[in-house]
């Protein structure tokens, strides 16, 4: 080994606190990295594999009802690949261990041998005999949630009869990665679940025989989807057709998608904070090293040593700092990837998620790290070759204090000396200070986003089961019903309110653009479910015209006071203009609104109601179910306090899990940056504070002196990372889907305490330890080092 | 002691051995925070092949200027350093970098040692960049510290870490060697043992020397000893006969 490597290899050791410090944050920093790009490109091969392998259709929809032969029609758009015509109904299912009702959507399988669109992916048990009339194979995730398995047996009711289904197999499909009830934000395995049939079987019970009400298919490589969709409209206008829309308005694509964006964006800009901390503290430790080696660098210059070598070595030493930790960050991050995947693999049903660390993510790992490690290592290494031998073996002259502002102002005189070396220091070197301050605001931002983030989905789960979604029970007919079926439901076992609702499917027009969306009627004034914006106020329906989520909106480019034009898809179809009379910042989806009765004006239908909304006591609850159970008009029934359950079992999990992760990582810098920044300022300031000692100072005056500077740094950094951390906050709220959810800019009290305290607390331990050092300072030996 | 007395400018017309160095109207003025030094003002002089020449001076007096300017550590504000066939003044950092690595050695009075490498190291460090250099044992046999190979500059008394520092200048067996102070932090026992190191690589190596020092009485050991004052050479004597380190008292 080489002196020069010797060199490093003992200062590394020397500094090995503040490296290990450092190399910590490059670890947090490279596992996230890892972690979240891993988990990504897993989720992605996965999804696109799976897509391609069971042929995942391009374009959907659904229609009342079209003959058979309209089949080869739509096969003749050109640009149609594959068409796969189906019967898909909802179903009401009586599951031994559910006291409530389930809702099935039960969707018809091909008889023939030919591979399908959409194909099963079997998971236990067989696929369906074309013989056999009584057998369904369900859903994966509705399977485990409710303990199904083949050889069970399910009560279902299919369109007013009650049947009972053999299950013969568990299987998944590319169309329900993300099993969840249209209309729903978060999964209810439980009472929803997928069953496939047999197409004979299903069009029997429906009375759909040669005839489909679904339609599925794939697109030829360089075919226009918007074309397609277009055509396929226009056929299927006359058969009630309800719009088709591509991959992207699929729900559970749709799902797939937005998460995959999310850890996209997550995976990119977390790692980069971390990396910018790496820069920040390798600066700070590089600098001072190359103060205090100002002679030895001298030394290797006048001993004819180039400034590339004295250049490269102080380089390298940032870069062996970091390489630890680049390789514990991929260690680690590997294990808390494969962790996410595991997590994810609960909502996303995947057949096989394997979870693999690419080799270009590694080699990017490196990439990234070490050029953070060369930008924090630029301005030491600059100031290191650019050093004349000469002058590098002079003492530097005494730090250049002016009399300013401070002076002028006589503020300094009603300071102490302490307090008054504190504030000359920060003042003299203001771009220092603020570069300090602005690292430590970095650990208080990253902990202000993680807090952020829990108060942001709560504020999302408040807003919805707490303000929007008040009743007990929701009750979806399969067909719309009259008005006065309400009366029967008021009547039934424990029912104490009963509010009903409408819901439409619609195409909105405005000038060139449309959206299709599912127009809902609500009682206004009703209590059991509100239309409530971000702000948590409470919008009333007006009498006339149609309220709008700002989302939607702004998609379709209309303002209150604009009218938009209705296309009804369901029933005589009527094509109505609408006034917008009102926009609201909803949190989730894409809202339309209007008072029941308007819509039922708009229908040109009588007292009409697409299901209810209902207040039930407790006792009667049991009782109730049972009825609904029985009674075939019910679709389903929704449970949002069971949603809720679900909500805190799984997704909170895995929100609680990353979070505190995260929470976790910015401990870590804060803890590293603070300390570092004390131990420089010790090393720094070494010898002046010891010659203060021997001027009779005692340690907590000292103490005062050194701390009270790293005290104001911190002060100064937190509004500062406050700052940073709301413009951190905003963004992720720009970045996340809006048409699922808008993440809502809450800044709660517990997120600035937590984070600032977290970060105070990070600095009066950074400064024990350094008061520590302090007293074991030998004054002797500080003062005899020529520094 | 000094039998002779000179102006400067007739030392040089009167030597007859080759000029290794040539200094001509040199002038150097730092700015230290918001004061100008002229640390040298027009300074003439030549130094000559296998010379032991004591730069003796006050402190201030601009005698490690001088010597930083020789070595090629720093460069002059005004006038001309020639080394042979190489002009110092008109060489970029590269081209001084080089002059260093091949022909300079340098003693410091603070001895630079690298604190986190051993005695042995210390020197290898040079040696490991030096063009035909000694081996690095036989540099520290030189200065007589072969038992203290192994120990790091905190391991060894000043006088030890000097003759390392001495160890390191000449193991790349410089055509110069230049001592700022070399005995400035020493008592004057190790002071002697160090002196008589560098008088041993001066006539044994026959190593070009310039000893810088503060210090009247190491210049008897000198061949030559120039006298320097507020940034000037006020006189140059040649000692017909050179005192050794241990006959030297101060």
């Amino acid at each position: 080994m080489k002196a020069l490597d010797r060199k490093l290899v003992r200062d590394l050791w020397h500094l090995r606190g503040q490296v290990l410090a450092t190399a910590l944050v490059v670890a947090c920093g490279v596992a996230s990295f890892v972690a979240m790009r891993s988990c990504y490109d897993s989720l992605i091969s996965s999804r696109d594999s799976y897509y391609t392998q069971y042929r995942f259709a391009d374009i959907f929809t659904n229609l009342k009802r079209a003959p058979e032969s309209v089949s080869a029609e739509i096969a003749a758009i050109p640009g149609v690949a594959a068409v796969e015509t189906r019967v898909v109904s909802k179903v009401t299912l009586d599951l031994p261990d559910l006291p409530e009702p389930a809702q099935g959507r039960l969707v018809s399988v091909p008889e023939s041998k030919e591979k399908g669109l959409n194909d099963l992916f079997l998971l236990r048990g067989r696929l369906l005999e074309p013989r056999g009339t009584d057998e369904v194979v369900v859903s994966g995730a509705f399977a485990d949630a409710n303990r199904l398995n083949p050889g069970d047996a399910v009560d279902a009711v299919m369109n007013g009869r009650l049947r009972k289904l053999r299950i013969v197999g568990v299987a998944l499909s590319p169309e329900y990665i993300y099993e969840i009830r249209p209309g729903d934000i978060f999964p209810d395995n439980r009472r929803f679940g997928i069953l496939w049939m047999n197409r004979r079987t299903v069009a029997a019970v429906f009375q759909m025989e040669n005839s489909f009400n679904d339609v599925a298919l794939t697109l030829a490589p360089q075919a226009s989807e918007s074309d397609v969709i277009e055509r396929l409209d226009r056929i299927l206008e006359q058969y009630g057709g309800f719009g088709a829309y591509g991959r992207s308005d699929q729900l559970s694509h749709r799902f797939v998608s937005n998460e995959l964006a999310e850890l996209q964006v997550f995976g990119t800009f977390i790692p980069a904070i971390f990396l910018g901390v790496t820069a920040f503290l390798l600066h700070l430790v590089l600098s001072r090293l190359v103060n205090v080696e100002r002679e030895q660098i001298g030394l290797l210059k006048a001993f004819g040593y180039s400034n590339r070598d004295v250049g490269l070595h102080y380089l390298q030493l940032a870069i062996v700092a970091i390489l630890g930790g680049i390789l514990i960050g991929i260690g680690f991050g590997a294990w808390f990837g494969s962790g996410m995947n595991a997590l994810y693999g609960d909502f996303f049903h995947f057949p096989v998620l394997n979870f693999t660390v690419p080799l270009s993510i590694i080699a990017w790992a490196f990439v990234i790290s070490i050029a953070a490690a060369a930008l924090g290592a630029i301005g030491a290494v600059r100031k290191a070759v650019s050093l004349p031998p000469a002058e590098a073996m002079r003492p530097e002259p005494p730090a250049n204090f002016h009399a300013g502002f401070f002076e002028n102002s006589g503020m300094q005189k009603r300071l102490s000396t302490e307090a008054r070396i504190v504030v000359r220091n920060l003042i003299r070197q203001p771009g220092k200070a603020l570069f300090s301050a602005f690292g430590i605001s970095l650990s208080i931002a990253l902990l202000f986003i993680g807090f952020y983030f829990l108060d942001a989905v709560f504020r999302i789960i408040d807003v919805q089961f707490a303000q929007v979604q008040r009743e007990d029970v929701e009750v979806s007919f399969n067909d719309p019903r009259p008005g006065r079926t309400a009366y029967e439901l008021a009547a039934m076992p424990g029912v104490s309110r009963v509010e009903t609702y409408r819901i439409v499917p619609a195409k909105l027009r405005f000038q060139n653009r449309s959206r299709r969306i599912a127009l809902t009627g609500l009682s206004s004034g009703g209590e059991l479910r509100r239309v409530v914006d971000k702000d948590l106020n409470i919008v009333n329906l007006p009498p006339e015209g149609i309220v709008l989520g700002r989302t939607l909106a702004d998609s379709l480019g209309v303002m209150k006071g604009d009218v938009v034009t209705v296309e009804v898809t369901e029933g005589t179809r009527p094509v109505r203009q609408v006034e917008i009379a009102a926009i609201v910042n909803e949190l989730l989806g894409l809202g339309s609104y209007m008072d029941i009765q308007a819509l039922n004006r708009l229908m040109r239908e009588g007292n009409t109601i697409s299901g209810a909304f209902l207040s039930v006591d407790k006792e009667h609850q049991a009782e109730l179910y049972s009825r609904l159970k029985r009674t075939s008009a019910v679709a389903g029934v929704g449970l949002p306090g069971a949603a809720l359950d679900s909500f805190n079992d799984t997704i909170a999990k895995t929100i609680g899990t990353s979070t505190t992760f995260l929470i976790a990582f910015a401990c870590v810098i804060a803890f590293g940056v603070v300390y570092n920044g004390a131990r420089i300022a010790l090393a720094e300031r070494g010898r002046e504070l010891a010659s203060l000692r021997v001027l009779g100072f005692t340690r907590r005056e000292i103490g005062k002196m050194l701390l009270g500077e790293q005290a104001a740094l911190t002060a100064a950094a937190i509004p500062m990372g406050f700052i940073i951390g709301i413009g951190i906050c905003y963004l992720i709220t720009r970045v996340v889907d809006a048409e699922i959810v808008r993440l809502p800019l809450v800044l709660s009290f517990r997120t600035f305490f937590l984070s600032g305290s977290i970060v105070i607390i990070a600095a009066v331990f950074s400064g024990l330890l350094v008061t520590w050092r302090i007293r074991r300072m030998d004054l002797i030996a500080v003062l005899k080092t020529r520094e | 002691m000094p039998n002779r007395k000179d102006t400067p400018r007739s030392t040089q017309a009167n030597s007859e051995s080759e000029a290794v160095f040539q200094v001509r109207r040199v002038s150097k003025v730092y700015k230290m925070g918001e004061v100008e030094v002229h640390a040298l003002r027009d300074v003439d002089l030549d130094l000559f092949k296998g010379e032991l020449a004591v730069l003796l001076g006050a402190s201030g007096s601009g005698k490690s200027t001088l010597l930083n300017i020789i070595g090629g550590l720093d460069v002059p504000t005004d006038g001309t350093v020639v080394y042979r066939d190489h002009i110092l003044t008109s060489a970029d950092d590269a081209e001084l970098t080089r002059f260093r690595r091949e022909h300079v050695g340098f003693v410091f009075q603070f001895y630079n040692l690298i604190p986190s490498l051993t005695a042995l190291e210390n020197v290898q460090l040079i040696t490991e960049i030096a063009e035909d250099p000694l081996p690095a044992k036989d540099a520290l046999e030189m200065v007589g510290l072969l038992e203290r190979l192994d120990h790091f500059p905190a391991q060894l008394s000043g006088g030890e870490q000097q003759r390392v520092a001495i160890a390191r200048a000449i193991a790349k067996q410089p055509d110069v060697l230049l001592c700022d102070e070399p005995t400035g932090a020493l008592d004057i026992k190790t002071g002697k043992i160090v002196l008589e190191v560098i008088e041993r690589v001066n006539r044994d190596l026959g190593t070009t020397t310039a000893v810088i020092t503060h210090n009247a009485a190491i210049a008897a050991m000198a061949d030559r000893v120039i006298h320097i004052g507020s940034g000037r050479i006020t006189s140059i004597e040649r000692n017909a006969v050179k005192a050794r380190p241990d006959e030297m008292v101060w």
